[in-house]
């Protein structure tokens, strides 16, 4: 296929493979370099493997037919994460640069795909940073016993529990109301709460000494921060496959609904989720592999990395659901015992009357016999299936349900020490990533002085970062936190994701990419990368835009609310936006989409101008 | 005469039962859960148990009224169930025939609520005087909570981490400075070996000595 852009004066602006060559015999000068090659794959893995594979992934497999999600979430894993991966770790062990120095060296005019995922890298960085800083709080906080999250705490005069806290329960009002302090919309901030700002402080200083001398530092650091959740991931499995209730979670994970391959959604979800999964156009990737050596294998990397992060995803959600499982298991025997203590009080039977095994038919028989005294008991309905479809997903799993879990655990501190540590980890070496996905591009556009010495550059970032967060420390944060969620880490990465395809194959040129990898790793790539290259691949992201942006404008915009004044309560109330949220959407999602077609245009109108 | 004291005790012993009834005004509902607060270990409730009831009941209000001579019989009760639960009402001493106020019962019971407990090797849940509800314990809060002491600590140890490497940074630099402008003149020959085919470079990179920390160059 012969379809290439005109791009002229490409051999000027890259080093050609002789250059290369000496650049690797001579030492490469002044570019930062891995100590070995385990720092590298490591580095990608934490930067793959993030608290999205735990809170994200284990939801949508469950939602979407269990077993069966396994099959397009694999199956796009494969056709449509493998290659992409494999182009930017190739182009960046190709050209050298970060993100804004590769697309500015294949062409002046695709420099804004660099400042496209330079923008994206820092709103996610930022909102990304705030769930380190709530994770950092938990963690403080779980060095006592009882933990705090226990017990409510009592009213004025003693006399009972805060009513919030009663109505709802304890982990609730615990995150809602002592972490966070949420007001009851967007609009109204309440000034800032903080404890949280404290622990933005700490989340960003522990960024800033990790990164402090690039890759350097952060390298050392992953060993710690890559492997340390899989270790805590096995803790909990352990544990977890000893707690009475773990298997019913995980039999519920997988139960299989092969229906659920016909609904267009799953395939949708899988190909976002194989997309956000690889940390994809972030820009982190291809700089990370522009530290490589120019013959390192990038092709076995591409491949090594798919496989474990499809590996950990499926381990993640295991050990999730078997937490879950045992939670729910719980949930459930506490909400029969204490409707047998309603009805056994409630007629004066003795105690040993109704037991959980002849509950059903005790209950039936007393309905039959009295059934207006039953009606005005109030008998809660107990149902397995709701209690183990409840809140599992984003910062309910992580705050709500796990937390509830762990106090039911023995020896709770442990368990919560542990499973935020783990967390923290997970959220750290996605940040690496994600930091140098903003730092080195701030380089390379010369927004930051070039004589600075790693170290400022690293400090300036994380102390202005740190201040942007602030908005996050407001009583409205969470709401913050879900829209960036929502709108900044979605479709520009789609569109980032399209345009860097479109950029390599048909402007840079699959023949010279394929080149390329022959001079890198000996021998050319095969059929199926070509296919997936040229047209599986951006197919599949095509599709996936498309329908994103068609259900996103078709949907009224609304946000679930902590409102202890609604009916709702304890339940989120689903509110819809302000006005104004327009224009905060449009900020985080439109101008990164935009920065590529408005950055050519200008750069267009600059050259037409100095022409005349 | 015989006769007489035993139809007296009959109508006082009917005349108690009939101060005491289900929602009496004065009197309060008492459940215990015996088998669900001690399983294996429990007890079957019989009279030596309600005896042990009313005695330590007794016991509560002569504490609380400050010695006033509550004895066994001033406790009546009456109402039992299979659940185990009950109504009773308070005689005062020396009129049988007066109840205590509700008021009174209540504060009593509340001062010596942990004694009655452990009377019957129960708690506030398994032992219920429905309608006095339970004191509850607030969470015990030290002066500084406790997070704060975890956060110093660790804002402690990142701050030293960054001043330490800091410092090696400045220092590796400075190094680094003395030893290039020392080795300068030595490497003014394999200069023009390594200058290849135009490919300009800011400048030769010194191989004696390997960038192991890959600080960017000023």
């Amino acid at each position: 296929m012969k379809l290439v852009f005109p791009n002229p004066g490409l051999d000027d602006r890259i080093p050609s493979h002789e250059d290369l060559d000496r650049m690797e015999k001579e030492g490469a000068g002044d570019r930062p370099k891995w100590d070995n090659k385990t720092q590298y794959i490591l580095t990608c893995v934490g930067f793959c493997i993030g608290i999205g594979n735990v809170w994200r992934f284990p939801y949508l497999c469950q939602s979407h037919g269990g077993g069966a999600f396994l099959i397009p979430y694999l199956l796009l894993l494969v056709l449509e994460g493998m290659p992409l991966l494999l182009l930017e770790f190739a182009i960046g062990q190709r050209l050298r640069k970060g993100s804004v120095g590769v697309w500015r060296a294949i062409n002046p005019y695709l420099t804004g795909i660099g400042i496209a995922s330079m923008l994206v890298s820092l709103l996610v960085g930022l909102y990304y940073n705030t769930l380190i800083a709530w994770i950092l709080w938990y963690l403080f906080n779980s060095f006592q016993d009882p933990l705090p999250w226990t017990q409510c705490p009592l009213n004025d005069n003693g006399t009972g529990f805060v009513p919030e806290c009663q109505r709802s329960s304890t982990v609730d009002y615990y995150f809602y109301r002592v972490t966070l302090n949420s007001s009851a919309s967007i609009d109204d901030s309440g000034g800032i709460h903080w404890p949280i700002v404290l622990c933005l402080l700490a989340a960003w200083t522990v960024m800033c000494v990790c990164y402090i001398r690039g890759i350097g530092t952060s390298g050392k650091a992953v060993y710690v921060t890559a492997i340390l959740p899989y270790i805590v991931l096995a803790i909990f499995l352990i544990r977890g496959l000893t707690l009475k209730g773990s298997l019913s979670g995980i039999k519920f994970l997988f139960t299989t609904d092969v229906d659920e391959l016909i609904n267009p959604k799953t395939w949708l979800d899988a190909g976002a989720q194989v997309f956000y999964a690889f940390s994809l156009a972030w820009g982190g990737l291809i700089s990370f592999s522009s530290y490589n050596p120019v013959h390192n294998n990038c092709v076995q990397d591409a491949v090594i990395l798919t496989v474990i992060t499809g590996f950990t995803s499926i381990y993640a959600a295991t050990v999730t659901y078997s937490i879950i499982g045992f939670r729910a298991t719980e949930k459930y025997d506490n909400c029969i015992r204490d409707n047998i203590v309603t009805l056994l009080n409630a007629f004066d039977l003795p105690e040993d009357n109704i037991t959980t095994s002849n509950y059903e038919q005790a209950l039936n028989h007393l309905n039959s016999s009295y059934p207006d005294t039953v009606l005005g008991l109030d008998i809660k309905t107990c149902d397995m299936q709701t209690l183990l479809s409840e809140g599992v997903e984003g910062t309910g799993l992580a705050f709500i349900v796990f937390t509830e879990a762990i106090i039911k655990m023995p020896g709770s501190p442990v368990w919560s020490v542990l499973f935020f540590v783990m967390l923290l980890c997970l959220g750290i070496s996605t940040l690496f990533g994600n930091i140098e996905g903003v730092v080195v591009p701030l380089k390379d556009l010369k927004l930051l002085p070039q004589k600075w010495p790693q170290e400022a550059l690293t400090g300036v970032t994380c102390a202005v970062a740190f201040i942007i967060c602030l908005l996050f420390a407001q009583h409205s944060g969470l709401y913050w936190v879900t829209l960036f969620d929502n709108f900044a880490g979605s479709v520009p990465l789609l569109t980032i994701g399209l345009f860097e395809m479109i950029a390599v194959v048909y402007i840079y040129g699959i023949d010279r990419f394929n080149e390329d990898l022959e001079f890198m790793v000996g021998y050319k790539p095969n059929i199926f990368w070509q296919v997936t290259w040229r047209f599986i691949s951006p197919l599949i992201v095509l599709v996936i835009l498309v329908f994103y942006l068609v259900t996103q404008t078709q949907e009224e915009l609304t946000y679930s609310v902590w409102d202890p004044k609604s009916e709702e309560f304890p339940s989120l109330t689903s509110v819809p936006y302000p006005s104004w949220i327009n224009a905060v959407v449009f900020l985080l999602a439109g101008v990164p989409s935009l920065a590529v077609p408005v950055y050519a245009l200008c750069r267009l109108v600059c050259v037409y101008c100095k022409k005349k | 005469m015989l006769g007489q004291i035993f139809v007296l005790l009959c109508l006082s012993s009917a005349w108690a039962q009939q101060l005491c009834m289900p929602e009496a005004s004065d009197g309060y509902k008492v459940r215990l859960s015996i088998n669900t607060a001690l399983g294996d270990q429990a007890y079957v409730w019989n009279e030596n148990e309600m005896f042990l009831f009313r005695a330590t009941l007794a016991f509560a209000m002569r504490s609380y009224s400050g010695g006033q001579d509550y004895n066994v019989s001033n406790i009546v009760v009456c109402a039992e169930t299979p659940r185990v639960s009950f109504w009773f009402v308070v005689t005062a001493p020396l009129n049988s025939s007066r109840l205590i106020d509700r008021s009174d019962v209540e504060e009593a019971v509340r001062k010596s609520r942990n004694r009655i407990n452990s009377a019957f090797l129960l708690t506030d849940r398994s032992l219920e005087f429905i309608g006095i509800p339970p004191i509850l314990t607030a969470p015990v809060t030290p002066d500084t909570p406790q997070w704060l002491i975890v956060f110093g600590v660790v804002m402690g140890a990142v701050g030293a981490g960054i001043v330490v490497l800091l410092v090696t940074s400045v220092v590796e630099k400075k190094r680094k400075k003395n030893k290039k402008s020392g080795d300068e003149d030595i490497e003014e020959e394999p200069r023009e070996k390594t200058e290849g085919n135009g490919f300009a470079r800011d400048g030769v990179y010194n191989m004696s000595f390997s960038d192991d920390d890959p600080v960017t160059q000023m």
